[in-house]
């Protein structure tokens, strides 16, 4: 159910999302002071080429972690099998890495441009 | 609910980590389509933070941090335990892990009150 | 006139004057419930005394397995108040709860009858997942020089007692979601096969370790651990094969 690739894929994205999520915390630590506001997130990251390479691995990460994380659950707790299961693997990356995307693009690439 | 076979910490550490990714997966959809409207709705996304300021709304937030910290920690012990050469200090590493989520939530929980 | 002497001492309940309730589970041809029994209670006695005594003097139809009766076999494993143990190591007084006893058969496993369970599954996925040696040499050549300080066969020594009980699988829950995982017994042995030097089947090992119901399905719940009565750990073993398969199999290139 869950070969070779899979498993290492898990374990990288998993790895790759450390410091990044230590990062993220540390932001919004930062951030939620003083309360948050729209001008003030795209004040930080808007036209920022740094962001977009931060913010856009975390997102291809998190679609493939998450993907394969929910496969597992999926499996062993839903008892989805076979083609099904596949299906919903590559929705939820689909769908993650499309809404993350999109997250992503508004807060760096929009409303300035790189 | 839990049967008598599973009540030891490392089947508690396995469950924690299952339903903090579970609770992470389900909560990133809304959490990337919120801040996608910065694009197409900022002024309703502007609301929507100001609404994040409510106590209630905070401790949330705590919940969701401390999720976090507990699935990179659990995930990092989990990692070295197949890795590294490992002996059975697990059951303290599995509490530490936990311990050191909670402490960063509160951390972020203390900045935004 | 012994003879009747004889039964009547044992049927005489002793100053302990305490009975338990203790459930014990009835299974013929695919249909089972618990069915309780009053049992006396003895300053020293052990689950696998309290399941003799209801077949022997309440009713013989209980069918249950037993051989060493002292923990050397593993016969007798049995879900004894939720956890898998070995009855006969089992003291009463150490499980008991409000004077009460639940003893069903070995969880994973299908019934054949009552507490008897059919271990069938068990050993099929102990030879899928090749944990069985394969020999690369033949008796007209030299015996391996292996020393006892050999890392490689300190790790597989650490593992090796291993006596096929299946009370780690009964405790695994990947094993009650996952039908095609091998489970922890079976990848345990694999694993001190994988550093067994005079083994030749490394190639076809690996690849079945790495496969659907290999080692991968593992997450280190460890009741595997918490439950051996041999104190063996299969989650390190585990664990040795997610790096062994991986160094493996991408050393050659996927």
């Amino acid at each position: 159910m869950l070969n070779l690739r899979l498993y290492m894929a898990q374990r990288l994205s998993a790895l790759v999302m450390v410091p990044l999520t230590i990062g993220h915390i540390l932001v919004m630590i930062y951030a939620v002071q003083d309360g948050l506001t729209v001008s003030e997130i795209l004040a930080r990251t808007s036209g920022s080429i740094s962001w977009f390479l931060f913010y856009g691995t975390f997102v291809l990460a998190v679609s493939v972690h998450a993907a394969i994380g929910l496969r597992v659950i999926g499996f062993e707790w839903a008892g989805i099998r076979g083609r099904m299961l596949d299906l919903i693997s590559w929705l939820v990356f689909a769908g993650l890495l499309w809404l993350g995307g999109r997250a992503v693009y508004a807060v760096t690439v929009a409303g300035g441009g790189l | 609910m839990i049967r008598p076979h599973r009540s030891h910490p490392l089947w508690y550490a396995f469950l924690l980590h299952r339903l903090s990714g579970l609770g992470l997966a389900l909560f990133l959809p809304l959490h990337f389509y919120m801040l996608a409207l910065a694009l197409t709705d900022p002024v309703r996304l502007d609301g929507f933070l100001r609404f994040t300021e409510m106590p209630l709304v905070k401790l949330a937030e705590f919940g969701l941090v401390f999720l976090l910290a507990v699935h990179l920690f659990g995930g990092l012990r989990l990692m070295a335990l197949e890795i590294l050469p490992w002996n059975n200090r697990q059951k303290t590493l599995a509490g530490g892990a936990v311990a050191a989520a909670f402490f960063v939530a509160g951390c972020f929980f203390l900045k935004a009150i | 006139m012994i003879g009747a002497l004889i039964g009547a001492k044992v049927m005489t309940v002793t100053d302990s004057e305490r009975e338990m309730d203790v459930s014990i589970w009835r299974e013929s041809d695919g249909a089972g419930r618990f069915e309780r029994y009053q049992v006396p209670a003895r300053e020293n006695q052990t689950v696998l005394d309290v399941v003799a005594y209801v077949q022997q003097e309440i009713d013989p139809t209980l069918s249950y397995r037993y051989a060493c009766r002292v923990g050397m076999c593993g016969s007798c494993a049995m879900m004894v108040n939720g956890a898998p143990r070995w009855t006969c190591r089992t003291h009463v007084s150490k499980v008991v709860k409000d004077g009460r006893l639940e003893i069903a058969p070995l969880r994973n496993l299908p019934v054949i009858k009552d507490l008897a369970t059919d271990m069938d599954p068990f050993f099929e996925k102990w030879v899928a997942a090749e944990a069985v040696f394969k020999p690369s040499v033949t008796r007209h050549d030299p015996m391996a020089p292996i020393t006892p300080d050999d890392p490689a066969r300190l790790a597989a020594s650490a593992a090796i007692e291993c006596i096929n009980c299946a009370v780690c699988y009964a405790a695994c829950d990947v094993v009650a979601a996952n039908p095609d995982y091998f489970g922890p017994a079976a990848l345990n042995r694999a694993w001190t096969l994988v550093n067994d030097s005079r083994d030749g089947g490394q190639d076809d090992r690996l690849a079945a370790v790495a496969s659907n119901g290999g080692c991968y399905n593992c997450h280190a719940q460890q009741g595997c651990a918490q439950y051996c009565p041999n104190e063996l750990n299969p989650t390190l073993s585990i664990a040795g094969l997610k790096r062994a398969t991986a160094k493996s199999l991408l050393g050659r290139g996927r």
